[in-house]
Order: C-alpha cells, then sequence, then structure tokens
C-alpha cells in the first residue's frame, strides 16, 4: 500500500536516512524502532509529505506523493507531541477538522467517547495535561476512519487504562485491514501491536521482518529480548 | 491611538497631525508587522505542521496564514489611526495616510514572512526581518543621502525616483508628503516629485510599486514554504 524507493535525506551533513527501502503492506502492522535520533520520525514525516526527500520516490496506492496532497485524506497521524492553537476549545478543533476533511463516509468517533472527551469539550488546549492532548491527537487520527494510521509514540503518556483502550483499538483496526505504523520504546506494547517489526539504525534498515520470523530466530518468546539479541548481532557485523 | 488623539489634541489641523502621525507610523507600522508576523509564524509553527498532516494543499495554508495576520495587524492600525481621525475629522491627506500605512503593513507582513520561512530559528528570523526593518527604514536613506551628495553635479530626478521605488517605506513617505503640500520644502527634486507623483498616474505609479512589494516577497516566501521540511 505504501512503498518506500531508495529514500534518502539529509539536514546539512547528517544524513538521516540513508537510501532506505520499504513495502507496507495493508492489514500489517509494522513496529518501527530504532535508538533517538535515527531517523524514525523524519522517515514518518517524509511519508506524510512534511519533509521532502532529497532523492527516492515515495508511493501511496501506486501514486507517487510528490507535490500532492490528497493522498493525506487516507492517512490518520498522530504525532508523538500534540501541540494545538492554544486558545481553542477542544470541540472546535474537532469541528474544524471535520470541516477541513469533510469526510464522506461515516466519522469513527468511538476513541472520543471511550477517553470521554465530550466531557471536557469545552476545556481550551492550553489548560490540558500532556496526557489529555495525546488522547486529543489519538481520537482526531481515528475519527476520520483512514485505511492508514501512523502512530509516533502512541501510549507515552497515557494512563494506563487509556493504554489499554488505545491497544484494544489499534488492535481492532488492525483486523479491520488496516495498515498500521507504530514507533514506541516500548517493547511490551509493540509485542501485542505489531506483527513485523523494522529497526532503524543511523538512517539504514539494518531489520525487517515478521515477529514470528524474529522470535524463532532468536529463539525468545519476548520481543524485548529478541530485538536485543538481534539488533546486537547486526550492529556487530556492520562497518563502522 | 493615544499618540493620534494626543495629536489631536495639540493640534487642531488635520493635516499637520498627520504630518507628525506619518513620521511616527512610517517607522512604527513596519516594526510592529515585522516582529508581530515572525513570532506569530513561529508561536503557529507546531499548528502549521499539524494542518499539513492533515490532506490540505500546502498554498492554502501558507495564504490563510497571510491573510490572517494582515487582517488583524489592519484592524489594529484602523482601530488605532483612523478611529480618532474619524472623529476629529478627516481629509484628503489623512485617508492617504490610512491608505498607505495598509499598504505598508501588507508589505511587512510579506517580508516577515519570507524571513520566517527562509530559517528553522525564531530568533534568525526576528534577527532577519528586523535588518529588512532597519534596512528600509534607516540605512536605505542614508545611501539614497549620499548618493544624492556625492553625485550632486548631475540631474538625478529620475536616478532617485528608480532609487525610490526600491524601498516601500520611502515609496509611502512620498506618496503621503506629496499630498500634504509640504512639498516646496524640498525644492527642486520635489517640484519634480510633485509633477511625477502628484499626478494620478504617478500616485497609481507608486501604488503599484507597493503592490509589487507585497506580492514579490510573497511569492519566494510561498516558493520556500512548499519546498520546506518542517
Amino acid at each position: 500500500m505504501i512503498t518506500i524507493k531508495n529514500i534518502r535525506k539529509n539536514f546539512g551533513k547528517l544524513k538521516v536516512l540513508n537510501d532506505i527501502s520499504l513495502d507496507l503492506v495493508a492489514g500489517n502492522s509494522y513496529a518501527l524502532i530504532g535508538p533517538n535520533g535515527s531517523g524514525k520520525t523524519t522517515l514518518i514525516k517524509s511519508i506524510l509529505g512534511l519533509v521532502i526527500p532529497g532523492s527516492g520516490e515515495i508511493k501511496v496506492n501506486g501514486e507517487s506523493i510528490i507535490r500532492k496532497w490528497h493522498y493525506r485524506e487516507k492517512i490518520g497521524y498522530m504525532p508523538q507531541i500534540g501541540h494545538f492553537p492554544d486558545n481553542m476549545k477542544i470541540g472546535q478543533l474537532f469541528d474544524m477538522l471535520k470541516n477541513i476533511r469533510k469526510h464522506p463516509s461515516g466519522l469513527d468517533e468511538e476513541m472520543y467517547h471511550a477517553f470521554h472527551l465530550d466531557h471536557v469539550k469545552e476545556k481550551r488546549m492550553h489548560t490540558l495535561s500532556g496526557g489529555t492532548r495525546q488522547k486529543v491527537s489519538a481520537a482526531l487520527a481515528f475519527l476520520f476512519n483512514p485505511p492508514v494510521l501512523i502512530l509516533d509514540e502512541p501510549t507515552a503518556g497515557l494512563d494506563p487504562v487509556s493504554v489499554e483502550l488505545l491497544k484494544d483499538k489499534i488492535q481492532r483496526e488492525r483486523s479491520a485491514g488496516k495498515l498500521i505504523l507504530i514507533t514506541s520504546h516500548i517493547m511490551s506494547d509493540l509485542d501485542d501491536l505489531a506483527s513485523h517489526m523494522t529497526y532503524l539504525y543511523e538512517g539504514n534498515i539494518i531489520y525487517n521482518d515478521s515477529i514470528e520470523n524474529l522470535k524463532a530466530e532468536t529463539g525468545f518468546d519476548r520481543l524485548g529480548k529478541a530485538v536485543s539479541k538481534v539488533i546486537s548481532q547486526h550492529t556487530t557485523n556492520l562497518p563502522s | 491611538m493615544l499618540s493620534t488623539i494626543g495629536m489631536f489634541q495639540l493640534d487642531s489641523d488635520t493635516s499637520k497631525v498627520v504630518l507628525s502621525l506619518l513620521n511616527i507610523l512610517l517607522i512604527v507600522i513596519p516594526l510592529v508587522g515585522v516582529v508581530f508576523t515572525t513570532i506569530h509564524f513561529f508561536n503557529s509553527y507546531e499548528f502549521i505542521e499539524m494542518m499539513l498532516a492533515q490532506p490540505v494543499n500546502r498554498r492554502i495554508i501558507f495564504l490563510s496564514e497571510y491573510i490572517a495576520v494582515s487582517f488583524s495587524l489592519l484592524i489594529a492600525f484602523l482601530a488605532g489611526v483612523g478611529l480618532p481621525m474619524l472623529y476629529y475629522g478627516t481629509n484628503e491627506s489623512a485617508l492617504n495616510l490610512l491608505l498607505s500605512g495598509m499598504i505598508l503593513t501588507l508589505v511587512f507582513v510579506s517580508l516577515a514572512f519570507l524571513s520566517s520561512v527562509l530559517t528553522r530559528d525564531k530568533a534568525k528570523a526576528i534577527g532577519i526581518a528586523l535588518l529588512f526593518w532597519f534596512y528600509f527604514v534607516l540605512i536605505y536613506d542614508a545611501f539614497i543621502l549620499w548618493v544624492v551628495y556625492s553625485y550632486s553635479d548631475y540631474p538625478l530626478e529620475k536616478v532617485t525616483l528608480t532609487l525610490i521605488s526600491l524601498n516601500p517605506v520611502d515609496l509611502a513617505r512620498i506618496l503621503m508628503i506629496l499630498k500634504l503640500d509640504v512639498s516646496a520644502l524640498m525644492g527642486y527634486t520635489g517640484a519634480f516629485y510633485k509633477e511625477f507623483f502628484g499626478s494620478n498616474s504617478g500616485f497609481l505609479f507608486a501604488v503599484a510599486m507597493l503592490v509589487i512589494w507585497i506580492i514579490v516577497p510573497l511569492v519566494f516566501a510561498l516558493r520556500i514554504f512548499k519546498k520546506k521540511d518542517l
């Protein structure tokens, strides 16, 4: 569904993405992991068209995304840190986005209600706690029922109850055949959510396979252990 | 606004008030315009980023930002200067002042947007924007004075005319001064300008130049913004 071909991106002298190719298929959920500053967020932003790659090509449903913007209707994005206009009320924000996206097929307000955002819709954005902002971002990402969901550290800052609600929702969306791309540093979350793992290291993909294969390969049953084993193998092989 | 009321109380002649106001406005409007715009742009940076993740064209986002900022500044300017004028009585030169003030606001909002998209750093952007302001309000005038002084033996009307067209603040100033009938103070060159800018075609020329000053930085800024990484 999303094809990424030989993407390169430099910020000045720093090579952030170094010839990355990925094929993301609908119905799978991909865990994008890697150390801080390895290019995860840049990769996500390239897919969203926020960062324009130096070379290479990204296709969504077979169409190149360069200079396009309609394709973003198909993507629900939950940013790492949600920033909203300070003086806007939660209700106004939702109304505004509904207005912008003019979605013909039904809205998915499940998360909006599950997180009880309807009770606080008169609150202004700058009075919200970090966790509530995350809830707003999450509810917005799911609101338009998009076939692609990109979640940048979705569980960071959420309370345990909300984390479970969100994870349930992600799993249901995945079984409904959506493409999900998650970044996170919390392996136990990814264990429940992801079907594939992509490991980015200094702008290179050094591991990309399904999680079943990963576990079989390493002999560990827990994702965290399996990941650290496979990473230590691969990083020692890298020419430094 | 306070200064406008104050000046109207000091002096009952509208044109004199307009002239005093002009000197303040020509300095203050660009300054407020650039500072407010750059600060606004960087405060809404994350929001712009969020909007860009939505299916919206970049051009639409950028132009709506421009319209929003310039509208609020125009309203502030009109409320501050226009209302007292309305109260104390207007004449042609007062309306002229309002017009050139509004155009000048738009010009400097454009320039500030340009400086905002040129860099990621808020401090740098404000620095560039202030440099624009400093350049057009002070340095450029000094430069013109120097040119006029060093080549004072030559006929310089056309040259200075061209040079002045390259500075929006000077254009606005001349637009105003000539309507105020104080151009006689400027000697022969003033008379030449009076002949040029005082006519309708000259007035239109000055306004057209100012409109170009609005559009050109805006188009450049838009082009950069379309290719910018956020």
